[in-house]
């Protein structure tokens, strides 16, 4: 009994080939491979570049080991340094940031809203090499913009790249990211009725009061929902290698970082799997978080 | 009166707050202003005396910055031509045809396509383009962004799709169309704006992305100019800021461009977090 | 033109079933009607007879084929949808002419018999225009004039009304009316609209949670509903549905209701020998069969007034009787009636209906079972 439909199942298969092969070879295989070969000692050159052996855990054991879990340079440390790069930059930088520029945005003239919103996406869509390159001349000891514009105030000049690296990628990446948050904000805000916030300016509350009990309550979904993909996105970030190279001295090493560095540098492919197969874990947690909470929000639309 | 002196007074404070805020934003960007156009630019700001596009000459003189360009374009054209038709095909099979375990397949993919991201992925992606012996060409390039991009890129069409009446598909059926005949004349036009977000998005991510073409590319003459610009300012000893500048200035043109396109045709309406 | 079968039709949905044991004919030049509530099954037929559902058992007859397992493209069907389905990228002439383009005709051809088809439907002069650029009522004979454009045995109507608004509507339906009897198409039509179903069907198939409960002319179905579904779902106002106690006794039945005086009715002998003393029966009443009683009608049915409304050509008046059952009536009287006072209407046997426990028409003696 052939049910009638718009496209047969046998065509649907063939449209979905070319597709599922691509993502089949580059998506799907990798996943399984990566976690295959952290099991083994492969790298890129010498005999384990041709065959590996298999070492179960030792991969493992060695990014875990206890003695150098904290030294800096490995992975425990850029483990350590990526979480709280993440919270700096994600949760109080751009999550914060963007949801007070989405609120003062709207209650400014629009000249100034429209000029305000072209800097902060600017920042979001120039390609990162052109943004590193930029920021690598603003921070520019001798000639940066940052240090004459201190000098001008007769502030004393920073060695930033050297003696805060870490501030400096945490403020690059919120500089970078808080347009993502700041639209997803704006279109969260612009969605609650402008009645409930007019009724309030009847009853006499402030902006912030406005802000705080009605706004933000009514948009706390989109805020979970903002929080975890920002997190997962800066956890896997790689933009301030183009900045710091990862240091100095390891200083800046976030994981992304950490993994060029030992399946590229050091040529280490087994371990570089295993760090792989740690990051992705990691991901798969915020991944599934972000699935229930989306699926629990679509049934409280529905109910 | 005392209310509207206050709330005059928090408006003001709101407009220098976020004045604030947007200097802030552009203040690394300002020097992007002058430099390109400062036949001795340097690292500082520098208002430029003349005004010159003899920087802009310089990049066009210099073959390898040409040639990233160049495989920058190609890079990103292969790579939308492929997500284009793979993502449109697929998600129409998703939305119309009666596969089994569709909706599963979408999230499952989605899944993958967040969990396998750019960093955890280095090593396996460069493992498998080896063995496809693809190892230093544009091709693998081209290939791995399509994969990568496909998932989002389905999902966003799918949905896009699903919103589309089937009675169209119907009453084209109804009329005498085959099934091949409905999805070309009349569902393809309709589904047109969708792969123009679609492809616009892969574009943008291809012609900026770093990371993938430095870990799959040796030779220089296969480098975009992404990586291009990075090998510039990164070797030791200091950098040509003149022929820099002016260099990532054109890199960002077409990205400036698609944005301004998108925002003047579709009021730049926010697809959920669509930024691989 | 064609006749149209179905032959013991089911369709299920997983554990739903959306249409039950459906067996009906179509005639040729026949416009039917499948009427009744959402969700009772009319739009899967119609989508049954068009090829884009198939059915879970059963066979479709277009004519003398087995169309049942056929592409729609196959079947020489024409279709209007609730939506028109107008593509939106392509304007009135080749959206009208899109079906003679499927055929392989040249442009010229095609764009000559649109306009023959626009002209009919006094669209002809929009045919460059696209159809976000027309109102609602153009759009509608847009999607008509496709439907026509091209020769087919069977025309296939999905509620194509109903988003048009009320004057339109009427207009609309007349239109309607005249080309198919001019035309001498075979239509099937789902709506939901009891009056669009009475002006233009030569039949109607009134349809209840996926069964065809009466299928008859239009007249038939008014005069003598078949179940108290169909009595109910038919006329505007309603008929009005009393529950009332039998008694039976030599034949003939008395009702018994609060305030209702009824002389004895004589049944039919089957309808006899099914009931017995005690039974719960319907009886029903149409609005426009009920007058003012003055003190001497035998027949009467006595309530409180709840409502007057004075709609211009008759008052809808609406009395509560004791068990809070509403009773409305179509009278003519300009007689001021107060809120709260007892009103006595009045009625003639020969326009009462009596329906059984279950529901089923009970037919007097001397009237057939429809």
């Amino acid at each position: 009994m052939r049910q009638f439909s718009l496209l047969s199942r046998r065509v649907g298969l063939v449209f979905m080939a070319p597709a599922g092969i691509l993502v089949a070879t580059f998506v799907i295989a990798p996943f399984f491979w990566v976690i295959f070969v952290s099991f083994t000692n492969r790298s890129l050159l010498g005999r384990t570049a041709v065959h590996p052996d298999f070492v179960g855990f030792a991969n493992y054991l060695h990014l875990f080991d206890p003695s150098a879990f904290f030294t800096r340079g490995e992975f425990g440390f850029s483990l350590i340094l990526t979480t709280q790069f993440v919270i700096l930059s994600a949760l109080f930088g751009q999550a914060l940031l963007g949801i007070v520029l989405a609120w003062l945005l709207q209650s400014v003239p629009r000249p100034l809203k429209a000029i305000t919103e072209a800097m902060v996406i600017g920042a979001w869509i120039l390609p990162e090499v052109v943004i590193g390159f930029a920021w690598f001349a603003f921070l520019d000891y001798d000639n940066g913009t940052a240090n004459m514009i201190l000098s001008a105030l007769h502030l004393p000049r920073g060695d930033w790249l050297l003696g805060m690296p870490f501030w400096v990628i945490v403020v690059f990446n919120t500089w970078r990211g808080t347009a993502f948050s700041m639209m997803l904000f704006n279109s969260a805000f612009a969605s609650i009725p402008p009645s409930y916030f007019q009724a309030a300016d009847v009853a006499g509350a402030s902006s912030f009061q406005k802000f705080r009990d009605i706004g933000l309550p009514l948009i706390r979904g989109h805020v979970v929902t903002d929080l975890i993909l920002i997190t997962m996105w800066t956890f896997n970030v790689f933009t301030p290698f183009l900045l710091t190279h990862g240091g100095p001295s390891y200083r800046t090493e976030l994981l992304s970082i950490y993994t060029y560095r030992v399946a590229f540098k050091d040529f280490e492919f087994g371990k570089g799997a295993a760090v792989g197969v740690m990051v992705m874990l990691i991901n798969l947690c915020f991944a599934l978080f972000y699935l229930w909470v989306a699926r629990r929000r679509s049934h409280e639309v529905k109910a | 009166m005392n209310r509207q002196f206050r709330l005059f007074a928090s408006r003001m404070g709101f407009s220098v707050l976020t004045a604030l805020i947007g200097a802030g934003f552009a203040l690394p960007l300002i020097w992007f202003l002058f430099a390109p156009f400062n036949a001795r630019a340097e690292l500082g700001i520098a208002i430029p005396d003349p005004f010159t596009l003899s920087n802009f000459a310089e990049v066009f003189r210099n073959g390898f910055a040409l040639r990233g360009l160049l495989n920058s374009l190609v890079e990103s054209v292969g790579g939308v031509i492929l997500v284009g038709l793979g993502a449109t095909l697929a998600s129409y099979a998703l939305s119309r045809s009666p596969i089994p375990g569709k909706r599963a397949i979408t999230y499952v993919l989605l899944l993958f396509s967040s969990v396998v991201s750019g960093s955890a992925a280095m090593v396996p992606i460069f493992l498998i383009v080896t063995a496809l012996r693809l190892i230093d060409t544009q091709l693998a390039v081209v290939l791995v962004f399509a994969g990568g991009l496909m998932p989002t890129a389905m999902f966003i069409l799918r949905d896009f799709i699903d919103g589309i009446p089937r009675s169209y598909e119907e009453s084209a059926m109804v009329a005498g169309a085959s099934p091949l005949q409905a999805f070309f004349d009349v569902a393809l036009p309709v589904i047109r704006p969708g792969i123009v977000v679609i492809v616009v998005w892969a574009f943008v991510n291809i012609w900026g992305s770093f990371l993938i073409p430095f870990i799959l590319l040796r030779s220089s003459e296969k480098m975009p100019a992404s990586v291009a610009i990075y090998s510039f300012y990164s070797e030791a000893g200091t950098p040509v800021v003149t022929l820099l500048a002016a260099y990532s200035l054109l890199y960002s043109l077409p990205v400036i461009a698609l944005y301004l396109f998108v925002s003047w045709k579709f009021g730049f309406r926010f697809f959920g977090g669509i930024k691989a | 033109m064609a006749t149209v079968r179905f032959e013991n039709i089911r369709k299920s949905f997983g554990a739903f079933t959306a249409v039950e044991d459906a067996n009906i004919e179509v005639g040729d030049g026949e416009f039917v009607c499948l009427l009744g509530p959402s969700g009772c099954g009319k739009t899967t037929s119609l989508r049954m007879i068009a090829g884009l559902e198939t059915p879970t058992s059963g066979r479709v007859l277009i004519g003398d084929r087995d169309v049942t397992h056929l592409h729609p493209r196959d079947r020489r069907i024409s279709m209007v949808f609730q939506d028109y389905a107008l593509y939106p990228h392509m304007n009135l002439a080749d959206n009208i002419a899109y079906p003679l383009k499927v055929r392989g005709e040249s442009e010229a051809d095609r764009h000559r018999r649109a306009r023959e088809v626009a002209d009919i439907l006094k669209i002809g002069h929009l045919l460059e225009r696209m159809p976000s650029q027309i109102s609602g009522g153009q759009q509608q004979r847009t999607s008509l004039a496709r439907a026509l454009v091209y020769p087919s045995d069977v025309y296939l109507f999905d509620e194509p009304l109903s988003n048009l608004d009320a004057k339109l509507r009427l207009e609309a339906r007349g239109f309607l009316n005249h080309l198919q009897r001019d035309l001498g198409m075979t239509a099937i039509y789902v709506t939901h609209d009891q009056a669009e179903a009475m002006a233009l069907a030569t039949r109607i198939a009134v349809m209840d949670a996926g069964r065809i409960v009466q299928y008859a002319p239009p007249l038939e179905v008014y005069r003598r509903p078949a179940t108290t579904f169909v009595a109910n779902f038919v006329g505007n106002p309603p008929m009005n549905l009393l529950p009332v106690e039998a008694q039976i006794s030599e034949g003939m039945l008395t009702c018994h209701a609060e305030g209702l005086s009824l002389e004895p009715l004589p049944l039919s002998r089957a309808a006899t020998a099914a009931l017995q003393t005690g039974s719960r029966l319907t009886l029903g009443i149409r609005p426009e069969h009920l007058g003012i009683a003055n003190g001497a009608d035998r027949n009467a049915i006595a309530g409180k007034l709840f409502a007057n409304e004075n709609m211009g050509p008759e008052a809808l008046v609406t009395l509560e009787r004791a068990d809070t059952e509403r009773l409305t009536a179509r009278i003519f009287t300009d007689d001021i009636l107060r809120l709260g006072t007892t009103v006595s209407l009045t009625f003639d046997t020969a326009h009462v209906h009596l329906f059984g426990p279950d529901g089923a028409r009970l037919p007097f003696d001397g009237e057939e079972r429809p």
